[in-house]
């Protein structure tokens, strides 16, 4: 009997060594050489230490290179079909690995707004800025400005700080002061007090000047950003008119918060719902258990709320999946960490509603600004496809104007295709994860459910 | 609020086309789709306008005069919507059949002579590579159809239906038809915004037409057939340039079976991804996508195509054709429930088929005279009746 | 170790992404896009948009975020939609 866990973030570990833990087999997979997901991002030379150990645990195999690409049912259970090797190298081995219970952990990325000349080099994703600085060691630019909203951005800034990069600002679209006036909401979270502190002094001995109600709005440059136009907000996120300014950067760096990896859940069939911050997630209930036996969740993919919730939710879900296998728990364990989850749950309700994106961001845009980078798909193409061709769907929508429809498979701008467009998007993707051909043709037979 | 003369249940290909040439004889028509036009099987569809794949009589003679209609269709419409509205992505690209090894060579130049005596251009070929540079090299014998076309079946939709509500008929998205009310004959639709006045019906709910049809007080044995397509990243242009199918596609077409069948059909599209089709399997209207289909479609493009072999697959979606038990779709009048009309069960086919099923309906409901043979298309047809509707 | 890019031969660390040694090399692009011509490099840098697309070893689509280089790999800027090399 084994626990199928993919993800080898925050989620995704705790939820290894908890199901490893209690007498279960585990195999945990992840795309990346390293285990530690987004959170634990470090160089390829350093030790693994703490949680991260997980992967030399005796009942645990640790799939490094991993690549999932489906899912299935089978009659025990799941499979999961993955390639193992280089990313993107054709001829990678294709495998299937089997389970009785799965963890579904595959966290979340940035969301980023479109603003005109946000296609251009140098206007990257914070992740982008953050996983370069912490794993590659590389500033994506000498002269940054950070903008977009959440907490996220000031780690994202103090990384950029910590490979020699100079921070123009950071610029927060909404109106933290709410934040700061709601402390309640925060202690026993991620955003403690003390981290706030620990930010406001990183950011002044850095000379970054932090401000609110503010954002980029435009980037400019021929083949990479030059400068960047700065506005001030209103409260809907209109720019406030006369407040623009042109500032000298090389890069930009972006998050208006983050949109979770559904791929593999929808296409097991796992409930999907809207949460606070407008992302999908998937529904959980009290033990991590989603709609579908013997299929679990945790991390940000059941709701952004950042590493510790991400960790104390990967506790639960791999006790669960362990039991749900045969192992037996300790129900005190569980208790003190269900309340742990709790409590990280009311932290993500409060994060949401302390930084929504407002709607003004859809006035930002100009006619050519791209929607869909992949496709090169302008704003004006999607109006005329909605109001001229009559798409009242997303599919057709997709097919009428072809936004959403290249490589990244909608990943980055379906939310905000959505938004501008009042059509729903569901993300499925049951492809996760691009498989050459010549790989797909030589899957070995009866790999398939 | 004036009310249609004909509601048209369901805004695939099929509808919009019965309902641009019903507005083109003059008839005030409501398009009333549950979901978004053109999302359904429609939105599947890969746009083959084939006569390729069929055999001389009805569907042949259907899919001939559909495949001249369409371009001289899409030039009308440039006229009333505008060039950028009529674009389909039509393409004269013309189709090449390939048999890979002997013993489908025979049954293939067979068929090909068939079809030329039923006056279709079908050109035995022995130069492959110079219409297709990067088929592989084992091919047996092959058959070119400058006949054969492609559009994009949603651009084209979305064409059709922008020309009926210029007419000034209205097209409804997210209405579902609930119900049809009659005394000794149709008088209105009940949707859940009410109800709806009209003088007749037509039932172009593609796969679930049976379920319409079982709501009208009729019944109808059409029946989804899954249909997967693997779609690949954005290859050069020129890369495939023909639409490109094995031979044994055509058994694949015409099988009944339930089982899985697949055969490889691969063609480009304008925005420069490959779509690799095609898979045939019966288990109702189950999304799901099963890697074992996705694996059985890259062989079988690779043996035609081996330069895919190092090309990504970035997305896979599935489709319900809508099947009838011998392969022949329903058009015309219901006799069992007067002022209810069927257009439907064009299996893997409707886009192709569409413009000459809606002028068919178009003239069969106003009387003029119909410019194919509607007889093999009844719905009375013995080969419909006395099925049971395993489906519904 | 040494990796090419686009002809000329580079300095790489171990361990390190093909996008990281691009950008540690001072390129800030390395794919043309196929309608517009625009050019891109890195975006989401965790392997989710696609953007970053380079041809390594005469394989295009590869993402450059995502793929960590090893000793001689060849780099080249992909212009629009490629086909991979014949024999690769
Ligand atoms: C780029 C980026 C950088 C971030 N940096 C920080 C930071 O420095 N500090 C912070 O507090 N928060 C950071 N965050 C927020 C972060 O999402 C959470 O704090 C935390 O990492 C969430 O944990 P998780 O386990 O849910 O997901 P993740 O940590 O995101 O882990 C998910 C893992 O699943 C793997 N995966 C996904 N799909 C597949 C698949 N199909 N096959 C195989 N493997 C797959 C991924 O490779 C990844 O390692 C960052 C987020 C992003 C997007
Ligand atoms: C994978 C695949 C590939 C294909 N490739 C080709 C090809 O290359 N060439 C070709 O010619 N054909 C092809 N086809 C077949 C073609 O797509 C179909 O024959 C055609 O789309 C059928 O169109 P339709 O309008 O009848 O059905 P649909 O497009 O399904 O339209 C029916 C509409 O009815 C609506 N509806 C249903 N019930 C109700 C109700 N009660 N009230 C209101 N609305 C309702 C639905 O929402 C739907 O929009 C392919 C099909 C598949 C699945
Ligand atoms: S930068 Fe987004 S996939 Fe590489």
């Amino acid at each position: 009997m084994t626990v199928l866990v993919v993800g080898a973030g925050p989620a995704g570990i705790h939820a290894a060594s908890s199901a490893a833990g209690v007498g279960a087999d585990v195999v945990l997979v992840d795309s990346a050489s390293r285990p530690g997901g987004q959170y634990h991002r470090q160089p390829s030379d350093a030790p693994r230490t703490g949680a991260l150990a997980v992967v030399d645990h005796p009942r645990v195999k640790w799939m490094p290179e991993t690549w999932v690409w489906a899912v299935e049912r089978t009659d025990q259970g799941f499979r999961l079909h993955a390639q193992v090797g280089p990313a993107d190298a054709p001829g990678r081995p294709c495998i299937a690995l089997d389970g009785e219970a799965l963890v579904l952990a595959m966290g979340a990325y940035d969301r980023v707004l479109p603003f005109p000349g946000w296609d251009l080099p140098g206007v990257y994703t914070a992740g982008a800025a953050q996983a370069m600085a912490k794993g590659q060691r590389v500033a994506v630019g000498r002269n940054v400005v950070v903008s977009g909203t959440g907490p996220f951005l000031l780690p994202v800034a103090e990384s950029l700080l910590g490979v020699g990069a100079r921070v123009r600002g950071v610029l927060e679209a909404g109106s933290p002061v709410r934040w700061a006036l709601q402390p309640w909401l925060l202690r026993g979270s991620l955003g403690k007090i003390g981290e706030l502190a620990h930010y406001a002094k990183v950011l002044s001995t850095g000379k970054v000047p932090y401000r609110t109600r503010s954002a980029v709005v435009a980037a400019h440059g021929a083949d990479r950003v030059e400068s960047v136009t700065v506005a001030r907000l209103n409260h809907d996120w209109t720019v406030a008119s006369g407040s623009e300014q042109q500032v000298e950067v090389d890069a930009v760096a972006v998050g208006y918060g983050f949109t979770p990896q559904l791929e593999l859940a929808i296409a097991l069939g796992c409930r999907i719902q809207r949460a606070l911050d407008d992302s999908d997630v998937v529904v959980v209930g009290r033990d991590q258990a989603t709609s579908v036996p013997g299929v679990f969740a945790a991390g940000e993919i059941t709701a952004v709320a950042g590493a510790d919730a991400a960790a104390a939710e990967g506790v639960l879900a791999g006790l669960s999946a362990a039991q749900s296998i045969g192992s037996s728990i300790v129900d005190k364990q569980v208790s003190l960490i269900r309340r742990k989850v709790l409590r990280k749950r009311d932290f993500a309700r409060a994060l949401a509603a302390v930084h929504p994106v407002r709607s003004g961001w859809q006035s930002w845009l100009v006619d050519t600004t791209l929607v869909c980078r992949c496709e090169e798909v302008s704003l004006s193409a999607v109006r005329s496809a909605v109001v001229e061709r009559g798409a009242a769907g997303m599919r057709a929508l997709k097919l009428l104007c072809r936004v959403g429809l290249g490589p990244c498979q909608g990943r980055i701008c379906g939310r905000n295709v959505a938004e501008l467009t009042g059509l729903p998007d569901i993300p499925k993707r049951p492809i996760a994860s691009p498989i050459r051909l010549g790989d797909l043709a030589s899957e070995p037979d009866g790999s398939g459910g | 609020m004036a009310y249609p003369d004909v509601v048209v249940v369901g805004g695939g290909v099929v509808g919009a086309a019965c309902a641009e040439a019903l507005t083109r004889h003059g008839v005030r028509v409501r398009v009333c789709d549950r979901g978004a036009p053109a999302a359904a099987t429609t939105g599947s569809g890969e746009g083959n306008l084939l006569v390729s794949d069929k055999e001389p009589g009805p569907e042949l003679n259907l899919a001939r005069a559909s495949c001249r209609r369409w371009p001289r269709l899409l030039a009308e419409l440039v006229d009333e919507i505008g060039p950028s509205l009529a674009d389909a992505e039509w393409e004269p690209k013309g189709g090449l059949v390939v048999a890979t090894d002997e013993t489908a060579a025979a049954p293939l130049l067979a068929l090909a002579e068939r079809q030329r005596v039923a006056g279709v251009e079908a050109v035995v070929t022995t130069d492959v590579r110079g219409l297709e540079p990067h088929l592989a090299p084992s091919v047996a014998a092959a058959v070119h159809y400058p006949e054969d076309a492609q559009l994009q079946p949603v651009l084209a939709t979305s064409a059709l239906l922008a020309a009926v509500r210029r007419r000034g008929s209205e097209v409804c998205a997210g209405v579902e038809v609930l119900g049809v009310h009659r005394g000794s004959r149709v008088t209105s639709v009940r949707t859940k915004n009410g109800d709806l006045p009209c003088g007749a019906v037509v039932n172009a709910c593609g796969p679930w037409s049976g379920r319409f049809a079982e709501i009208a007080g009729s019944s109808l044995p059409v029946e989804p057939r899954r249909g997967l397509v693997l779609v690949t990243a954005p290859l050069p242009p020129q890369t495939v340039r023909h639409k490109v199918y094995d031979a044994d596609y055509v058994g694949t077409v015409a099988s009944g079976s339930a089982d899985l069948v697949t055969s490889a059909v691969v063609e480009s599209t304008r925005s420069g991804t490959v779509l690799v089709g095609s898979s045939r399997q019966r288990v109702g209207f189950h999304e799901s996508i099963e890697v074992r289909v996705l694996r059985a479609l890259a062989r079988k493009a690779l043996a035609l195509f081996p330069v895919l072999r190092g090309v990504p697959a970035m997305r896979a979606y599935g489709g319900f054709r809508p099947y009838t038990p011998d392969h022949l779709p329903v058009i015309g009048a219901d006799p069992a429930v007067p002022g209810l009309w069927h257009a439907t069960g064009h299996e893997g086919a409707g886009i192709g088929l569409a413009p000459a099923t809606g002028q068919l309906v178009a003239e069969l409901m106003t009387g003029a005279e119909p410019h194919v043979d509607p007889a093999p298309f009844r719905v009375d047809r013995p080969a419909l009746q006395g099925r049971a509707l395993e489906c519904a | 170790m040494r990796v090419i890019v686009d002809g000329q031969a580079v300095t790489a660390e171990r361990g390190q992404t093909v996008a990281a040694v691009l950008m540690g090399h001072g390129r800030t692009s390395w794919r043309i896009t196929r309608h517009g011509g625009r050019p891109r490099g890195l975006f989401c840098g965790i392997g989710v948009c696609f953007d970053c697309l380079v041809i390594v070893n005469g394989i295009p689509d590869v993402r450059a975020c995502q793929r960590v280089v090893v000793d001689g790999d060849d780099i080249r800027t992909q212009y629009g939609a490629e086909l991979p090399e014949a024999g690769t």
